[in-house]
């Protein structure tokens, strides 16, 4: 089974599975995205049974700004696959999958409290990273890195992420 | 709008993280009395580091588990983005500090993916090289203090001797003894040295010997087995929904090694066995992992022959890709080569210009994401890397196999005796700062 | 008789060195030696290992650098028993309650070794989650740099507190 196999697999039910760089991704709408990871865990030839990471990326431009993304992993057929979801920044909640993949659980927990992403049906969906009293979630681009200035060779350096680099 | 985490009931202000307000009783409402919530750790000499434990305990039976991470959270998945992307590999690679070589090689291999390269296959068996003996350093640690923490305090000082045989082989070859930065995108930045066939001869002819030693210290020892069979036990379904990969997996009976599964930089080409076993307890893995460090040794020698043949780059030729410098120790304590130091001060302009804009700007990479696992010594390492199409990473995000491989703690050790908490963890070898980063 | 310089501090017996001493009021009497000496020779570490560094502090204590040529390879879990806590890696925000509190339950006399760059000023993490140095929550006797720190160079640090302590008042 090659991966080109798996997309072939996977475009029956989802067209527009794209391949690059040797990965397969897949987009889909925050609505679907119990139903679709149901379908890919139980469709046969694909059976992608196995979630290795949630994570988000932030891009502040763009229309939705956060993409969770799901790595999954077919145990039988050694190939991969990635979800990925589009939240808009206005407050959309996406579904928790920690009821099909337990090990989901902590992941979501990161990504809520590094990003401020909340995922419905979580257990316990609390700061697992920060401080419980911790405000703000510091991943996201809008917030700044939070260094200090520092003296170097009697000059004073402004933090990284205000230095101005190329 | 933010998405304000106050909107949940939090519990009065506890400095030190969460507090147990999900070990009230469901129908008081309060803390049962019969039972006791105790603390362990941060600071404690057995958790492996900053790791603390909320248990809810009857006795010495523990009822209830939940471990509360965070304690090194460093930000270095948001630093990434502030930084070039050859300087990224100084930050992920102490990310899992015990074997930061697969940190470095998970990295690069995504830049490399993004950018669309191929390395030398001298930087490629190299690289194959310090993994597996990373890999037999990292269970060295893993085995040491599990051993110093059930009361077997040789094995840590035998497992920190042969751990420095190999440090010292990693620092002829890289300048430190650990977060070495030497596996970069593009290759390795330096070859090996003069003297490190000899050291790696010796390494490959005593670790056999000593691992034998292990055995016969720890094999049939009583307390050893007492305090090992039996504890915490997973099954392998258990693994799976959970997403442990790594030993605690292959002991419990399923044969999951990326490095047969899903073959990368040249491991398809070398003979080595996985190691299962089928009990899924602390001393299963402990077995798992004294055999893996005989098969590292294997892939480790085949290596090291392999270097004998390939000569060659080990970093990319592309200027505008590799780190095109050379170490090597000299008077200026620097490490600047002096003939490199000759070839872009005197001879060639055009060096002299790479070197510059390969320092200052770094290498741009075209925009696009990859997610690239390697099988490190704890499990599933995975980097999952965007790129905007500057010179800095948009997000790395390092999917560590300790972070997963904790949450199987609550299975571990609930129903089990306090005492048995120790070997759980030690038998599962979470590394926090691969878990916080 | 030689002149012996400690960081500073000058015990000698030719009449100007003594009257420096007594001006800067660090002359030491033979009890105030002696109770320096009995301090420095073992010292007990709290076992405060964080992250990288701490494997490093963990080989210094093993076979090959050995701490125990110092009295000092007896790393004592409870803060109550240890004298010496050499903070070991970079502090998050969340763990500085729980070393500050670590560090005052551990009862006088006690020195705080800042071992590797992440502890004595932030390291190459200069963000919002690691404390900026362990030297806006603890004091700090002696910083050692690196990352990580050769155990030879934590080492030279141990033994820096060393004479430190044994040149010092010991009851302020």
């Amino acid at each position: 089974m090659t991966l080109a196999e798996l997309a072939t697999a996977v475009s029956t039910r989802y067209p527009d599975v794209v391949v690059a760089r040797e990965e397969a991704t897949l987009v889909v709408a925050p609505d679907d995205l119990l139903a679709v990871l149901t379908w890919l865990r139980d469709a046969p030839g694909v059976q992608l049974d196995a979630l290795m990471s949630v994570t988000a990326t932030h891009w502040p431009d763009r229309d939705p700004s956060f993409w969770v993304v799901y790595e999954l992993r077919s145990t039988a057929l050694a190939q991969r696959l990635r979800v990925k979801v589009g939240i808009r920044d206005d407050g959309q909640h996406v579904a928790s999958v920690t009821g099909m993949f337990p090990t989901a659980n902590w992941h979501e927990r990161e990504t809520f409290d590094l990003y401020g992403i909340v995922f419905d049906g979580h257990p316990d969906l609390t700061r697992i990273m920060l401080p419980a009293d911790w405000s703000g979630h510091p991943l996201r681009k809008d917030e700044p890195l939070g260094g200090v200035p520092t003296w170097y060779h009697g000059a004073l350096m402004p933090p990284i992420d205000e230095r101005g680099m190329a | 709008m933010r998405i304000n985490p106050q909107d949940r009931p939090v519990a009065p202000f506890d400095p030190s993280g969460d507090v147990a307000e999900d070990f009230r009783d469901p129908a008081t409402g309060d803390f049962r009395q019969e039972t006791m919530i105790i603390n362990m750790g941060p600071q404690h000499p057995s958790t492996h580091g900053v790791l603390r434990l909320l248990l809810e305990l009857d006795g010495e039976t523990i009822i209830r588990c939940k471990p509360i991470i965070g304690y090194l959270h460093t930000g270095i998945e948001k630093n990434t983005e502030y930084r070039s992307w050859v300087q990224g590999v100084t930050f992920v690679t102490r990310a899992d500090y015990v074997a930061p070589f697969f940190n470095e090689l998970s990295y690069c291999m995504a830049v490399e993916r993004l950018l669309g390269v191929e390395v030398p296959e001298r930087a490629r068996i190299i690289r194959v090289l310090v993994c597996e003996l990373n890999r037999v350093t990292s269970h060295l640690v893993a085995i040491a203090t599990g051993g110093l923490e059930l009361g077997a305090v040789s094995m840590m000082l035998y497992g920190l001797r042969e751990r420095e045989i190999i440090l010292d082989l990693f620092e002829s070859l890289t300048g430190l003894r650990m977060n070495h930065a030497y596996i970069r995108p593009g290759g390795v930045v330096m070859d090996l040295p003069e003297e490190a066939p000899r050291k790696l001869r010796n390494i490959l002819d005593i670790l056999p010997g000593r691992i034998d030693e292990y055995e016969t210290l720890l094999n049939d020892n009583p307390i050893w087995r007492e305090r090992n069979m039996g504890v915490a036990v997973l099954s392998a379904e258990r693994c799976m929904e959970l997403g442990v990969t790594g030993p605690p997996l292959r002991s419990a009976g399923v044969a999951l090694d990326l490095r047969k599964d899903e073959p990368y930089c040249g491991y398809e080409t070398y003979d080595f066995n996985v190691i299962t076993r089928t009990e899924g307890d602390a001393y299963a893995r402990y077995r798992v992992r004294i055999d893996e460090m005989r098969e590292s040794l294997k892939i480790a020698e085949q290596a090291f022959a392999r270097l004998g043949e390939t000569p060659g780059p080990v970093m990319i030729e592309d200027p505008k890709v590799g780190w095109q410098s050379k170490l090597s120790v000299g008077p200026d304590g620097i490490g600047n080569d002096p003939e490199f130091l000759d070839h872009i001060m005197e001879e060639s302009m055009e060096a002299l210009i790479h070197h510059f804009k390969m320092v200052t700007q770094g290498v741009s990479v075209p925009d696009g994401e990859v997610y690239v696992p390697v099988e490190a010594p704890r499990g599933e390492l995975g980097m999952y890397v965007v790129s905007d199409g500057r010179n800095r990473p948009y997000r790395v995000k390092i999917r560590d196999p300790s972070f997963v491989n904790l949450q199987a703690v609550p299975d571990l050790v609930e129903g089990g005796l306090v005492a048995d908490i120790i070997p759980a963890i030690a038998s599962i070898d979470p590394v926090m700062g691969g878990v916080d980063r | 008789m030689p002149v012996e310089r400690y960081e500073g501090v000058q015990l000698g017996t030719t009449p100007e060195e003594i009257e420096d001493e007594v001006e800067r009021g660090v002359l030491l009497t033979t009890l105030d030696r002696a109770i320096g000496w009995a301090r420095k020779q073992s010292m007990w570490p709290a076992t405060f290992g964080l992250a990288c560094c701490a494997i490093e502090m963990m080989a210094t204590g093993a076979g090959q650098y050995d701490l125990s040529r110092w009295g000092m390879e007896v790393f004592r879990a409870s803060p109550r028993q240890a004298d010496l806590m050499i903070v070991s890696g970079r502090v998050s925000q969340k763990m500085a309650p729980a070393l500050r509190r670590i560090y005052d339950q551990m009862a006088d006399p006690k020195w705080v070794i800042a071992m590797g760059v992440c502890a004595s000023a932030g390291g190459m993490f200069t963000n919002y989650a690691v404390i900026q140095g362990v030297d806006t929550i603890v004091p700090v006797d002696i910083y050692v740099p690196g990352c990580p720190p050769r155990p030879e160079m934590l080492m030279y640090g141990i033994l820096s507190l060393q004479k430190k302590v044994r040149t010092e008042e010991p009851f302020k």
